[in-house]
């Protein structure tokens, strides 16, 4: 650990924290998907609105949690630092 | 040198648990954190509405009034939900779904009113999806019974019982992490705005309040509770 510094390291995982969170774009491709195709749905069948609405809520949800990972390694390596020595 | 990695704002953003104070237990350290203080507040406002409500239905009048009103719009809401997904076995879980929907819906909301939202510690979530964990195996074993457990777990082909075996662990683990990271998500987020803009946050951030806290928090409590619904039906229904 002798040649890098503290510093060193906590740039390093500024910039990995950056990278982290790249993973967002999969889930935003995805919800953007679900709501179009829940928004045609609508269009075809007006009365299942709800029904529409709160499955698509649901699949949004779960499509989000690979982007939330990504977030929650960056939240790690900027707030909590565990490469520090 | 710590902080020097927070952009420039020094020791202003706090979104962080403290300790308020701490106790020897079994030789081990012990600490009373804002969460506990956070929950307990949120315990407190729930046990008095709680009280009220049973009062104002043990006087309860043809006519209703304001209170029993909102009483019974909430019973009935949550009534319809937990019926409309779990069906005929919506009467055994309803004391539970109904429980953790007001808890949750109050812990996000209760980022509003200058506490730090109990949801955003892992501890509080993970909590709660070991208690989804238990009941979906509980019931699965009571309502398949350990052949149908076993029959699950080795769905196509018994090779794949590991895999099966590995999304049962990550279920809980998703679940908590999915409403942890959310609601912490919109604390960090405001907490950055307030430090980082301190001057210029006047007004406008209500606007956030209203997105991270109300919205972001009610959607996030209605999807807990479905899935903690959906997966508890499937543990509970036998392929007769």
């Amino acid at each position: 650990m002798g040649e890098f510094n503290n510093n060193f390291i906590l740039g390093c995982s500024a910039i990995g924290a950056g990278l982290a969170v790249i993973a967002g774009i999969g889930p935003g491709v995805g919800q953007g998907i679900a709501a179009g195709h829940a928004a045609a749905a609508v269009g075809r069948n007006p009365g299942a609105k709800s029904d529409v609405t709160s499955t698509m809520l649901l699949g949004q949800a779960v499509a989000e949690t690979t982007g939330l990972y990504g977030l929650l390694i960056a939240m790690l390596l900027l707030f909590v630092k565990p490469l520090l020595p | 040198m710590g902080q020097g990695i927070l952009l420039s704002a020094g020791a202003d953003i706090d979104f962080m648990i403290h300790g308020v104070f701490s106790y020897e237990l079994f030789g081990q350290t012990v600490w009373i954190t804002t969460t506990h203080v956070c929950v307990l507040i949120v315990m407190l406002v729930i046990v008095a509405f709680s009280i009220a409500a049973n009062r104002a239905i043990k006087h309860a009048s043809d006519v209703p009034g304001t209170f029993q009103n909102v009483v019974e719009l909430v019973v009935e809401m949550l009534d319809k939900m937990i019926g409309g997904v779990m069906g005929k076995f919506s009467p055994r879980f309803r004391n539970y779904i109904g429980t953790i929907f007001i808890f949750i819906l109050l812990s996000n909301i209760s980022g509003l009113f200058g506490l730090r939202p109990p949801t955003a510690d892992y501890g509080v979530t993970f909590a709660m999806g070991i208690i989804t964990f238990v009941l979906i195996h509980y019931n699965q074993f009571k309502y398949q019974k350990v052949k149908g457990v076993i029959a699950g777990l080795c769905d196509p082909w018994p090779i794949w019982a590991p895999i099966n075996l590995i999304g049962e662990i990550a279920v809980p683990i998703s679940l908590s992490l999915r409403l942890f990271a959310n609601v912490l998500s919109g604390t960090v987020m405001l907490a950055l705005v307030y430090a980082l803009l301190s001057k210029i946050a006047i007004i406008w951030p209500a606007a956030l309040h209203v997105y991270f806290d109300l919205f972001s928090g009610a959607i996030q409590t209605y999807v807990f509770c479905m899935l903690t619904m959906t997966y508890i039906t499937n543990a509970c229904t036998t392929d007769e």
